[in-house]
């Protein structure tokens, strides 16, 4: 079936797990990858919904517990959740193809499994948190006193900020104020920090059987200002393959590619060629400088680093007629 | 003449460090550990390890690694040609795997993290 099921699979399931700060931390660049989803996505999105604990009812509220506690529940209610999933699928799987369907469910199990942790996880710390704020209670009884009196505009210099105040603040007003006068005299922090980078999905079709194009490569490169030659060249060292621009300046890359690949691809691309290591802009310049290395020049920041040229590095012969010309 | 000419081509060659310095990056002379990742047909992949250091046997790694992750595999020594020194080669996808064997530091390499890198999609 498709080339690649098994890494991608592991692959995801890995993702999944800090999907949310990688998002969030990384280049952001993904930002839109992963927000525009595809319909793969939105189905398998629907089906979560559909199979998560509240709407499936009482049964499987009871298996989650059980999960919890003894590896067998978690087997049995994987398996029922698989079971469910697969028969709402068909239900209203008119939008997913029919080859995605085992993928899907395996997939969904694996969800499933990362979700049963989670809640584990959260209990733990609920009860360490709990037990911290039982210790905190008993040393805030204490500071009750002072914790009383703590308050006061801060802005205005009143209370306990006023300037001839002598009484000794405590940590969560300081730390509250520290981050206010932060926001406060840098606005453009805020926006900066969580603002993504946005690049078009990459739209992959397939080519007959063995070929897969990559449609969209001559907007993303015009979106991340880097020469067409340069993304292409590394998408073939990383994915271990050779090909040719078309007509129509489509990529046509010799081997079967998902979408969800070529991505993660583009994304290290990203990280690697792309965004400024100092400030994280994605606004930079590649320019070949001098002794034929490549220098990044950040245009937001003005920092300027060289990076690596790319490598193709070894890559196996595969299939019989590539030994028969060497 | 040439001779001068030739010296000098040789030292601006030399501000490679300095080209290093001025961009704060030193790892220019690092060696990297590729991992990478080849489709053959159908859903058949290879994993290729290139660059684990000279030290290391990499005869009796390769003897540990395919016990462990069940598969085959081979070295590939090109040192003629492109100057890749040995490759291992292993069927199947083990990249997360192998790096754990790498890194592991009571049955792997103990290998630095950071001197590898994972290609592929």
């Amino acid at each position: 079936m498709s080339t690649a099921e098994e890494p991608t699979i592991q692959r995801r399931a890995s993702r999944k797990s800090v999907a949310f700060t990688e998002e969030k931390l990384v280049v952001d660049a993904d930002g839109s990858v992963t927000m525009i989803s595809t319909p793969n996505d939105d189905s398998k999105d629907t089906a979560m919904s559909h199979s998560a604990p509240p709407a499936d009812g009482v049964v499987e509220d009871g298996a989650a517990p059980a999960a919890d506690s003894n590896p067998d529940g978690l087997d049995l209610s994987l398996l029922k959740k698989k079971k469910k999933k697969v028969k709402k699928e068909d239900g209203e799987g008119a939008d997913a193809a029919p080859v995605a369907d085992g993928e899907e469910a395996i997939d969904l199990s694996m969800k499933k499994k990362k979700k049963k942790k989670a809640p584990k996880e959260d209990d733990e710390f609920a009860k360490k948190l709990e037990a911290l704020n039982l210790e905190g209670a008993e040393g805030a009884e204490a500071a009750a006193v002072d914790d009383t009196v703590q308050d006061g505009d801060m802005d205005k210099g009143t209370g306990i900020w006023a300037h001839d105040e002598s009484r000794s603040i405590n940590y969560d007003p300081l730390l509250s104020r520290f981050f206010a006068l932060l926001a406060q005299k840098n606005p453009d922090h805020a926006s900066t920090g969580t603002r993504s980078y946005k690049i078009p999905p990459p739209q992959c079709l397939r080519e007959g059987n063995k070929k897969t194009i990559f449609a969209n490569l001559p907007e993303i490169c015009k979106r991340m200002k880097r020469a067409d030659e340069h993304v292409t060249a590394y998408l073939f060292a990383e994915l271990g393959t050779s090909g040719s621009v078309d007509g129509s300046r489509r990529l046509v890359i010799k081997g079967r590619f998902q979408q969800k690949q070529i991505e993660n691809v583009l994304r290290t691309y990203i990280i690697e060629y792309v965004t400024c290591k100092t400030c994280r802009s994605p606004n930079t310049e590649l320019s070949k400088g001098e002794n034929r290395l490549y220098f990044i020049t950040c245009n937001s920041c003005g920092s300027r680093r060289s990076v690596q040229a790319i490598k193709t590095g070894f890559s196996a012969q595969v299939g019989k007629r590539r030994k028969m010309k060497v | 003449m040439s001779g001068a000419n030739e010296i000098q081509n040789l030292k601006s060659r030399d501000p490679f460090a300095e080209a290093d310095e001025d961009s704060g990056q030193t790892i220019q002379t690092q060696e990297y550990i590729h991992i990478r990742i080849q489709q053959r047909n159908g859903r058949k992949t290879l994993t290729t390890v290139q660059g684990i250091p000279s030290k290391f046997d990499h005869k009796k790694i390769l003897k540990v690694i395919k016990k462990e992750f069940a598969c085959n595999g081979t070295i590939i020594s090109d040192t003629d040609s492109k100057g890749m020194g040995e490759v291992i080669q292993l069927q199947g996808d083990h990249r997360i795997k192998i790096k754990d064997f790498l890194v592991d530091q009571e049955t792997g390499l103990a290998l630095d993290e950071k001197t590898i890198k994972i290609h592929g999609f």
